[in-house]
């Protein structure tokens, strides 16, 4: 196993120290790593690639010619979170989840925070995902953000901050579960000894977090997907068999009298709950996109009419905005009286005329993002870019400011992983840990750990060449 | 279940087991052709001719030449009822009602897609004896079958994957039978001589029926043949026992159990049951084996129209909501 020459002094190594010394939650992997020769390993590697084809764990890339299907490519090496990490981790989604989700009922009922001028109220109005037919609502139980996948990542300082809050039906989490197995079976010996904490359950929590948001004793529930061409169809079928509910298209259910009704072999049946995987605007044709193909027509009536739940609710794309972001410290603070646990990149907001100018002066330092832009896309990393991007990036921020903002280039913790060329070299990772809210908040202990395969590259995005790992909580 | 979902598993049904006919097809005429006088040219046209693609295959190929007609039975993707097709769209189905499968179900059936994108990398087709291939694929449909079978609980899902795979596989039948029709024998005078033989037992092995056929009736006799293979009450394969079973399938997924019919598809179904549960062969050799053979399939094309109509036909929510408005 050729470890020698492995960098771990220019970015945080999460299993190396700066002197190259094995950090101590590592240490039992470390132990099992060094006994395993290096063809061995390229073996396991091959088993788990094999492995992912035979399931079928697929995702459908847009934009691509070559056949739909692609494997998201998983590095058998796992990223490892010590528990007393994951402790401060967990304490801070939950108040920053809880915060959010009170932030939600206030916008769409009272807007206190809004007329006490935390927040900017055209910032919010003025969005094009606050959805003006959710004024007035509260939704089952309160509940707004029901299934949250916070986007994380570990600066140079060692320390954890927050990038993405993703409120609107984040994806991934089959990867957590399948990838878990798969890496079981490549180091079976390692979990017990490792004292690796289990995500299996997720989709029985999952199950139980939609059940209590109705009010029957036997709910019954569904995911609702787009359909096998949506990129994370995948997922929403494995999700479905998991929790072992129908797995629906707009097509399979028809409203009456504001209720929503599942057309079957044996007639009409009634359904109660929905995990929802189409976008809000995609939900209902006659409330919102009238070309929507993919929704269900009359199902926000039957919302509204308190006759169906849906997970998430729709509406909550306004707070996962990247500009509404730089407020969420503040938001916090103002219902919860607590200062924020994790930590907010400093975000300049190119709305306003101070940042914008700094901005446009520091533009080769910053990554600049589009504020409605996910996947990667839309995106500029000033010191990767060149003086001609600088300068499109600019032109772009000056005639349409509100729609861009801009963040100090933060650097990615690595962690080794197996490369093509042979030997194991750091690569970035971010990590999306999955949080449930439903009786309560319940953070699940792993997380899908993307990473940028590609040497130096920054991009995890699945769409443009990044691959995952399997994350390991551990239980001390 | 939902009327969609019932839809697609259906259809695995048919598509699987259409692959895997097409694989014994294959199989078997290979066989034939090399226990055939040396004078004799290889037939590959009976093979196009009973699958009912002629017309397509002849717009496509001058002639029916063995690396041509497997192609196009086993791999061409404008061919739509290629193996490749049935089991692209077999794959296809199954993913998109994959929560309704078991993992092993939906794994084999990935793998099965997987063998025959191989076979077209490795241009089996081409080969001297491509039989080991088709021998692979058959055997991989079949493993999946014994998945089910062992796996699956028999409620309404399983009962719609059976009668796609039974009312697939009388129609299969019906079809193979009909390949005697079309094989040419040299001269009329040939009838009855050992190579009209050779291809009756051809066909029987290609149902994997002739063990079972030499056990109840012994020598081979060309009406014989055709009783076990339309009218017999319990092989398999027979046209009359998958009836018998797609009829029972329907039952059992509408809860039926005083018999008759309560809607459309078993009407259709029961009548087709019960008209060969009471022919004799003289009769269908009377009326003309591929006459008779012909009007079936059409019989059988209409039951699935009013499976279609019965179960999968969805109401637009669309045009449902704008009237409740």
């Amino acid at each position: 196993m050729k470890i020698e020459g492995y960098q771990s002094k220019e970015h945080y190594d999460e299993m190396f120290t700066p002197e190259g010394d094995v950090r101590p939650h590592y240490q039992e992997f470390f132990q099992n790593l060094k006994k395993t020769p290096f063809k061995k390993m390229n073996h396991l590697q091959f088993s788990a690639n094999q492995t992912q084809r035979a399931m079928g764990m697929t995702f459908n890339v847009y934009h691509d010619n070559q056949g739909l299907e692609k494997i998201l490519h998983l590095d058998i090496v796992p990223r490892i979170i010590p528990n007393e990490e994951w402790k401060k981790l967990e304490a801070g989604l939950k108040q920053r989840t809880y915060a959010l989700n009170l932030f939600l009922q206030d916008i769409y009922n009272e807007q206190k925070i809004l007329k006490d001028g935390i927040v900017p109220s055209d910032l919010i109005l003025g969005s094009k995902d606050f959805l003006k037919p959710c004024i007035g609502l509260t939704p089952p139980k309160g509940i707004w953000c029901h299934i949250t996948g916070t986007d994380l990542i570990k600066n140079k300082d060692g320390e954890y901050y927050i990038l993405e809050d993703n409120l609107r039906c984040p994806s991934g989490v089959s990867y957590m579960l399948e990838s878990r197995e798969i890496i079981k079976r490549a180091f079976p010996n390692l979990f017990n000894k490792g004292g690796v904490m289990p995500v299996s359950d997720y989709p029985a929590k999952l199950l139980r977090m939609l059940q209590f948001l109705s009010n029957k004793a036997k709910p019954i529930v569904g995911v609702l997907t787009p359909g096998i061409y949506n990129s994370a169809y995948y997922e929403h079928s494995y999700l479905a068999l998991q929790m072992g509910v129908e797995l629906v298209n707009g097509v399979d259910l028809i409203v009456e009298d504001n209720k929503v009704f599942m057309q079957t072999t044996h007639g009409l049946q009634q359904i109660d709950v929905l995990y929802r995987r189409i976008d809000d605007v995609f939900l209902d044709p006659l409330t919102f996109r009238p070309d929507s193909m993919l929704g269900v027509p009359g199902i926000f009536n039957a919302y509204k009419a308190g006759n169906i739940a849906l997970a998430n609710a729709p509406g909550t794309g306004v707070a996962d905005d990247k500009a509404v972001y730089a407020y969420v410290p503040k938001i916090i603070k103002y219902y919860l009286d607590e200062d924020p646990i994790l930590n907010n990149v400093p975000t300049y907001l190119c709305r306003e005329d101070k940042d914008r100018q700094y901005v446009l002066d520091h533009i080769e330092e910053l990554v600049v993002k589009e504020t409605n832009a996910a996947g990667g896309y839309g995106m500029l990393i000033g010191p990767k870019a060149t003086k001609e991007e600088h300068a499109k990036f600019k032109e772009l921020i000056k005639s349409n400011p509100n729609n861009y903002i801009a963040q100090p280039t933060l650097s990615l913790s690595t962690v080794p992983t197996l490369c093509e060329e042979g030997g194991l070299e750091g690569r970035h990772v971010d990590l999306r840990p999955y949080i449930l809210y439903g009786k309560e908040i319940e953070v699940i202990p792993g997380a899908l750990t993307r990473v940028a395969l590609r040497k130096g590259s920054l991009v995890v995005n699945s769409s443009q060449g990044g691959g995952s790992k399997d994350t390991w909580v551990l239980y001390n | 279940m939902l009327s969609r979902v019932a839809n697609h598993i259906y259809w695995l049904g048919r598509y699987l087991e259409r692959a895997e006919n097409y694989a014994r097809f294959i199989d078997v005429n290979f066989n034939l052709m090399q226990d055939l006088p040396v004078d004799l040219k290889e037939q590959w046209q009976p093979l196009v001719a009973a699958t009912g693609d002629w017309d397509l295959f002849i717009s496509k190929n001058q002639k029916f030449e063995k690396n041509e007609v497997l192609y196009f039975l086993a791999f061409d993707l404008e061919n739509p009822n290629s193996m490749l097709s049935a089991i692209s769209r077999a794959r296809e189905n199954a993913r998109i009602i994959r929560e309704n499968l078991s993992k092993e179900t939906w794994e084999k059936t990935n793998q099965l897609y997987m063998m025959m994108q191989e076979g077209v990398e490795k241009k089996v087709w081409k080969k001297v004896d491509p039989r080991p291939f088709f021998e692979k694929v058959k055997n991989q449909i079949l493993l999946i079958y014994g998945i089910a079978d062992s796996s699956v609980a028999r409620v309404e899902g399983w009962y719609f994957r059976q009668l796609g795979q039974f009312l697939e596989r009388a129609d299969k039948t019906s079809r193979i039978l009909d390949v005697k029709y079309h094989i040419l024998l040299p001269s009329g005078q040939d009838v009855g001589t050992p190579l009209d033989f050779l291809h009756w037992m051809a066909l029987l092995k290609s149902v994997t029926g002739f063990n079972t056929y030499r056990r109840v009736y012994g020598n081979i006799d060309p009406s014989n043949v055709v009783e076990f293979l339309v009218l017999n009450k319990y092989f398999p394969r027979s046209i009359y026992y998958c009836l018998k079973e797609a009829e029972s399938c329907l039952h059992h997924i509408s809860g039926n159990k005083d018999g008759g019919f309560i809607n459309p598809a078993e009407k259709a179904a029961g009548e087709l049951r019960s008209h060969l549960e009471f022919a004799e062969v003289g009769e269908i050799i009377d009326y003309g084996l591929h006459e008779y053979l012909d009007n079936l399939q059409i019989k059988m094309n209409k039951l699935s129209d009013l499976i279609d109509s019965t179960y999968f036909r969805l109401r637009d929510n669309f045009i449902s909501q704008n009237q409740d408005q």
